[in-house]
């Protein structure tokens, strides 16, 4: 479980801030804002990109070429951000995002990560033993699906694209993006008409 | 000592090598332990990067080439399910020609 | 290394198919975004990087060198304070005095 910080990290923040302050560095409105802007990144974002992709060709190419410039077309700044890389599932072949070394995460597009994407376990299990993971999730792959996890090592930020799923045909991209949450973007739910 | 053109094209079976600088003394490295010694397959360069070992000490860092490599699950841990596969960014210094 | 000889320890980080943890579940319903304390730790640590005063690396290499008691029994955002403090400290941004309380000094 997440906790509370501890008295200690409390005053040391409270300390940290007012030395950056008193050096002119960095200001309380300045922390607003940078939380502000940083709040305002979401996994709906995401979700957006991947319904785009199920209906419009071009997009989707864009998308496995070079995600950042398919996050650009959605109006997210990514001057600064990492590169984003996005792993296209396939009939047979599913992608499940973990981080061992830290917590990377494709933040530009799904916001802050969630607790158990930063935990030890996720973060050691996911790797080792990818379906009894996908399984605390209820998700279960179709029979003769190879599992891709990927280990978010270095440089890049990763999102799953996952396959549309049936039952879809003629649903508009506003629709599609309902049916992609956070999870599905980083592999460990499918999405479901 | 900087090389940006990727020595290994997508396909090439190769090693990561078995080395543990974290031995050494403080270091920061991105090539899990899980993987030292182990052999994959190049899925593709990924482009080139700054050299995270010498940018965690503020050091002046070559841009080196980075992959995607793929490993399967079994040789890895001896368990699992054939055909699941770990694909991990791997800087290209951690690389070498499978025997 | 010779072939044959047994691989060293992992680092604390480094926690990609630790045995240690093979039993213990995730929590898929364990959400926790962040609370004030950590989103205020995670916009110093951007503005920080926008002045060009640490990297992503030096982040990650502050985090590593906490001890592993510690580093397990740290929040996430915890963790971050610490490394970059540190870092700070380190590149002589701030002073060690001043991130120790003053009832704490001599």
């Amino acid at each position: 479980m997440a906790h509370a910080p501890s008295p200690e990290s409390v005053a040391l923040l409270e300390r940290f801030t007012a030395a950056l302050a008193a050096s002119g560095l960095v200001t309380e409105d300045q922390i607003a804002e940078q939380i502000a802007r940083t709040d305002r990144a979401d996994p709906r974002i995401g979700a957006a990109m991947v319904a785009r992709a199920w209906t419009d060709a071009d997009y989707h190419a864009l998308m496995l070429r070079d995600g950042s410039q398919a996050a650009e077309e959605m109006g997210v700044s990514m001057a600064g951000a990492p590169p984003l890389g996005v792993l296209a599932d396939a009939p047979g072949l599913h992608h499940l995002v973990v981080c061992t070394l830290c917590s990377c995460y494709p933040r530009a597009v799904l916001g802050y990560p969630p607790h158990w994407y930063k935990s030890a376990a996720y973060r050691a299990r996911a790797v080792r033993d990818p379906r009894g993971v996908l399984a605390e999730w209820g998700t279960t792959l179709p029979e003769g699906t190879q599992i891709r996890v990927v280990d978010s090592t270095a440089d890049y930020r990763w999102m799953v694209l996952p396959t549309r799923p049936a039952g879809t045909e003629g649903w508009d991209a506003a629709r599609l993006a309902g049916l992609v949450t956070r999870d599905v973007l980083v592999g460990t739910r499918l999405p479901t008409a | 000592m900087t090389s940006f053109a990727p020595q290994f094209p997508s396909g090439t079976r190769i090693r990561v090598k078995a080395d543990y600088p974290e031995t050494r003394g403080p270091c920061h490295i991105r090539t899990p332990h899980y993987l030292r010694g182990q052999e994959g397959v190049v899925e593709r360069p990924l482009g080139a990067f700054r050299n995270p070992e010498d940018l965690a000490f503020a050091r002046p860092a070559a841009t080196i080439p980075l992959y995607h490599v793929r490993f399967d699950q079994q040789g890895l841990w001896n368990e699992g399910q054939p055909g699941d596969t770990v694909l991990v960014e791997l800087y290209e210094h951690w690389l070498e020609p499978a025997a | 290394m010779p072939e044959d000889a047994p691989s060293p320890d992992p680092a604390t980080h480094d926690i990609g198919g630790a045995p240690r943890f093979r039993c213990t579940p995730v929590e898929p319903d364990d959400e926790a975004p962040p609370d004030a304390f950590g989103k205020r730790v995670d916009a110093l640590r951007q503005l920080l990087a926008q002045r060009g005063l640490m990297s992503v690396d030096e982040l990650r290499r502050g985090v590593e060198a906490i001890p592993e008691a510690e580093y397990h029994s740290l929040g996430y955002y915890e963790r971050w304070l610490r490394s970059i403090s540190g870092l700070m400290v380190e590149k002589g941004v701030v002073q060690r005095d001043d991130l120790l309380g003053k009832d704490l000094q001599p």
